[in-house]
């Protein structure tokens, strides 16, 4: 137990966490403003993976780091589209349509993989980010080396945390992506288009996922392998509802997650000969469902969500 | 000049005409009534002027421009608003931004708040609707999110205000209410439009009203000179007839709740200490606005939900096993408030809807259902209930409300149940259906069934019941002898202005 709380206290399992979380920060804000406007995205797992494969790409191709970024978000933002073509457009089950696109997105990011590296036993390296130390804020004791010694990516997901936030409380447009998700009639009857909205909402939301994916293979690690989003994609879905939808608290949500997941790596270490170790492993999916239970039972869900809008419809 | 004009509108929804060839006009500072029976076609015509249909045929100008047909924006941009009949607001969102919804550009980048507090404040007291603009929707009752409804049209400076059927879910005393902001709108100049079916607001609100029936126009007549009749007449197409109330003399009691509690639950209102008693020939009218505790009685009564204390005796004998099962064959029979919700199942045919509530005792033999029977036994309630339909094998989702509920009536009362629960039995009927539905409910009367009608329209309650109770928050006062009290009483009891014992119960 001892041993635990001197963990706690650690610079390099701060660091360690906040690395972990930085890809859910930026996939649950994208999953968050799916949901808001009244979309499930389930494609997220998929838009994730091949974020990570077009960031990557971009880079191994001799593009600079930016411009994988950039060219991940537009790889994501083209899924949304299809989503939303089928979701909101077509108002087909957001479920199939968003399982199919995760199927669909993983499955071209492996076939384009193997197609440009056909013959490879270790995956190819690129040169990733680096990490940038923020003057002042990184001298904080513990937190501060953790928080403010990063790439960055992950100093983009903080903005983003407050960006978002920003934008559905205090703007004109937030408002309209909140009742777009709450009720698509008043948003018409208003004379607001809610298909735009709700297209919007989810082009931005899968370049955030696929942004996230990429941080993988661009900041966290330096290569692309085989099934490296390993389900972050759907504890991102369980995080946004952790969260009840709310910027702030998707960014807690993905710091406790990530927290659970770099104590059981270094608890495996400890109680290895005594425990085995999957049964840490099992520990952040165990301890993410009792938060769940305890934090989001009375959430107050978009209540238009997975509510197909048809315009002209018999009301 | 006309404010509104409407050119030879028409409007079909596949083989269905929902506006045949309709021309009217709106004058300014004029109240219009908009009378018809469901399906007349009101709703329809409402939603093209809104921009959300596009009309086959026929156009509409708004003080002379023509208005850009199937958008919704050019409608409020011509100063049309619209009170929805089902409101357009988010219930998880506060008043003001329910309001300020798309009043902003939206590539600003702050909404200004302060702004739009100050606006909304001035009309407020200007119309005396007031409103507190930091609620949640959800926290409001159903009076002040039409309240919001409208101040949502005013604070976009609409001079025209459609209202689709806005009292249908009002007390009496908000009804009162509205009437008097209508005027005071009307007043300072705008220009409304009133859709209905209640014959006496229409003649107490409006200057003139436009009768449609089946999709056309089909009178037009200053309020002055109309009355009730000519107007029921008018909207039916021929004259109808309501049921004559009759006193008969009650034999047992067939329903007993003695001092029944129910704990609140999610969203719905608990039950503190109902005590009720109904009788063989005698129809007991539960009157209040929804959402006070129907709900809790209702399951109570049909066993679905179990009292937290308190006895239920069902003819006579205390009730232990809450069972639906065991109430229906016992002679329980209920009429849905949701008729094509609980009532029916809309995918499956009309034969297997009428097998619903009886799958174990009837048409049945050994596990395998006698379809032979079950049909032949459809065949003959259609026929004696005059249901309209392509036969017992047609899906019954295609049924018009009206044809579901005599399914619903044939099913239950066919049996000669011994206690009838009617919910809202003539929510959302036509003139011909309400008549039709209120005969049977006095026949099963006659017949020896106890009966409980619920409903929030008071009119309704008064034609029927020989004793009225009121429930509010969960608390029934009465039954009182209907004769007794006038409809203004019953009005303020549901909105729990009239506390218990201000005055004798008779």
């Amino acid at each position: 137990m001892l041993e635990l709380l001197e963990l706690i206290l650690t610079t390099s399992l701060w660091a360690a966490v906040v690395r972990i979380a930085t890809p859910l920060i930026f996939a649950t804000l994208g999953e968050l403003i799916c949901e808001r406007a009244g979309v499930l995205n389930l494609g997220i797992e998929g838009i994730m993976t091949i974020g990570a494969m077009a960031g990557w790409l971009w880079v191994y191709q001799g593009g600079d780091l930016w411009g994988g970024v950039v060219f991940a978000a537009i790889v994501g933002m083209l899924f949304g589209f299809l989503h939303s073509i089928l979701v909101v457009y077509l108002g087909l089950s957001q479920h199939v349509s968003g399982i199919g696109i995760t199927m669909l997105a993983s499955s071209i990011s492996y076939y384009a993989y193997t197609m440009i590296i056909p013959f490879s036993t270790t995956p190819p390296k690129i040169v990733a980010f680096s990490a940038f130390e923020v003057p002042l804020l990184s001298s904080i004791p513990i937190i501060g080396g953790a928080f403010f010694n990063q790439t960055a990516l992950t100093y983009l997901a903080y903005i983003l945390v407050i960006v978002t936030f920003y934008v559905l409380y205090k703007m004109p447009l937030g408002l309209t992506i909140r009742m777009a998700g709450e009720n698509p009639v008043a948003n018409e009857a208003q004379g607001i288009n809610v298909l735009l909205i709700r297209t919007g909402a989810v082009m931005v939301g899968s370049a955030l996922m696929a942004i996230g994916g990429a941080f993988l293979t661009m900041s966290a690690f330096d290569a692309f392998y085989f099934g490296m989003i390993n389900g972050r994609g759907w504890i991102c879905v369980a995080l946004v509802i952790f969260a009840s939808w709310k910027p702030g608290k998707a960014f807690l949500g993905a710091i406790l997650f990530a927290l659970f997941e770099a104590l059981q790596v270094r608890a495996q270490l400890i109680g290895a000969d005594v425990i085995p170790y999957q049964i840490f492993s099992m520990m952040p999916y165990f301890l993410s469902i009792v938060a769940m239970m305890l934090v989001a039972r009375r959430a107050a869900y978009p209540k238009a969500l997975l509510v197909p809008f048809r315009q002209g419809d018999r009301i | 000049m006309k404010k509104l004009q409407f050119s030879k509108i028409c409007k079909n929804f596949g083989a269905v005409v929902a506006n045949d060839n309709i021309s009217l006009s709106l004058g300014e500072g004029e109240i219009l009534s908009l009378l018809g029976e469901n399906g007349a076609g009101k709703t329809t015509l409402m939603n093209i002027l809104f921009g959300h249909y596009i009309s086959d045929k026929g156009f509409i100008e708004v003080e002379g421009k023509r208005l850009t047909p199937g958008s919704t924006k050019a409608s409020l941009d011509a100063g049309i608003g619209m009170v929805h009949q089902h409101f357009t607001l988010a219930e998880n969102l506060t008043v003001l931004e329910n309001i300020i919804l798309g009043t902003e550009p939206l590539s600003r980048l702050w909404s200004k708040k302060k702004l739009a507090y100050k606006k909304l404040e001035a009309l407020s007291k200007r119309f005396g609707l007031l409103i507190n603009p930091d609620a949640k929707v959800a926290d409001l009752t159903v009076g002040e999110k039409q309240r919001v409804e409208i101040i949502k049209a005013l604070y976009r400076d609409a001079s025209i205000l459609i209202l689709d059927e806005p009292t249908a879910v009002l007390t009496p005393q908000e009804t009162i209410q509205l009437f008097k902001v209508l005027k005071e709108m009307v007043n300072a100049g705008l220009s409304i439009m009133f859709i209905s079916h209640k014959l006496n607001e229409i003649l107490e609100i409006s200057d003139r009203i436009v009768v449609l029936r089946h999709g056309k126009l089909v009178g037009e007549v200053a309020t002055k000179k109309a009355n009730k009749e000519l107007l029921a007449e008018m909207m039916v197409g021929h004259k109808v007839t309501r049921p004559a109330y009759e006193k008969l003399e009650i034999g047992k009691a067939v329903v007993e709740l003695n001092n029944v509690c129910l704990n609140a639950s999610d969203g719905t209102v608990g039950l503190s200490n109902i005590n009720l008693k109904i009788h063989e020939k005698e129809i007991i009218g539960l009157a209040g606005v929804s959402g006070n505790g129907q709900f809790g009685v209702a399951s109570i009564l049909q066993g679905l939900t179990h009292p937290s204390s308190g006895e239920f005796k069902l003819f006579g004998q205390s009730l232990i096993k809450y069972d639906p099962r065991y109430l229906t064959k016992s002679g329980v029979a209920r009429i849905p408030e949701d008729r094509s919700k609980e009532g029916v199942i809309g995918e499956m045919a009309l034969w297997e809807n009428f097998l619903g509530e009886e799958l174990r005792s009837k048409a049945k033999s050994g596990f395998i259902i006698d379809k032979k029977k079950a049909v032949n036994n459809a065949e003959k309630l259609i026929q004696e209930y005059d249901i309209r339909c392509e036969g017992a094998f047609a899906s019954t989702r295609l049924l018009s409300g009206g044809n579901i509920q005599k399914l619903i009536l044939a099913r239950s009362l066919s049996n000669n149940p011994r206690f009838i629960i009617a919910n809202k039995p003539a929510r959302g009927l036509d003139e011909g259906a309400i008549s039709f539905v209120q005969h049977q409910i006095i026949n099963a009367k006659t017949k020896g069934a106890g009966v409980l009608l619920i409903s929030e329209d008071l009119d309704e309650i008064f034609e029927l019941s020989d004793r009225i109770a009121v429930i509010f928050d969960g608390k029934l006062q009465g039954p009182f002898d209907a004769s007794s009290l006038t409809i203004n009483q019953v009005g303020l009891m549901m909105s729990g202005e009239m506390k218990e014992g201000s005055f004798n119960e008779a």
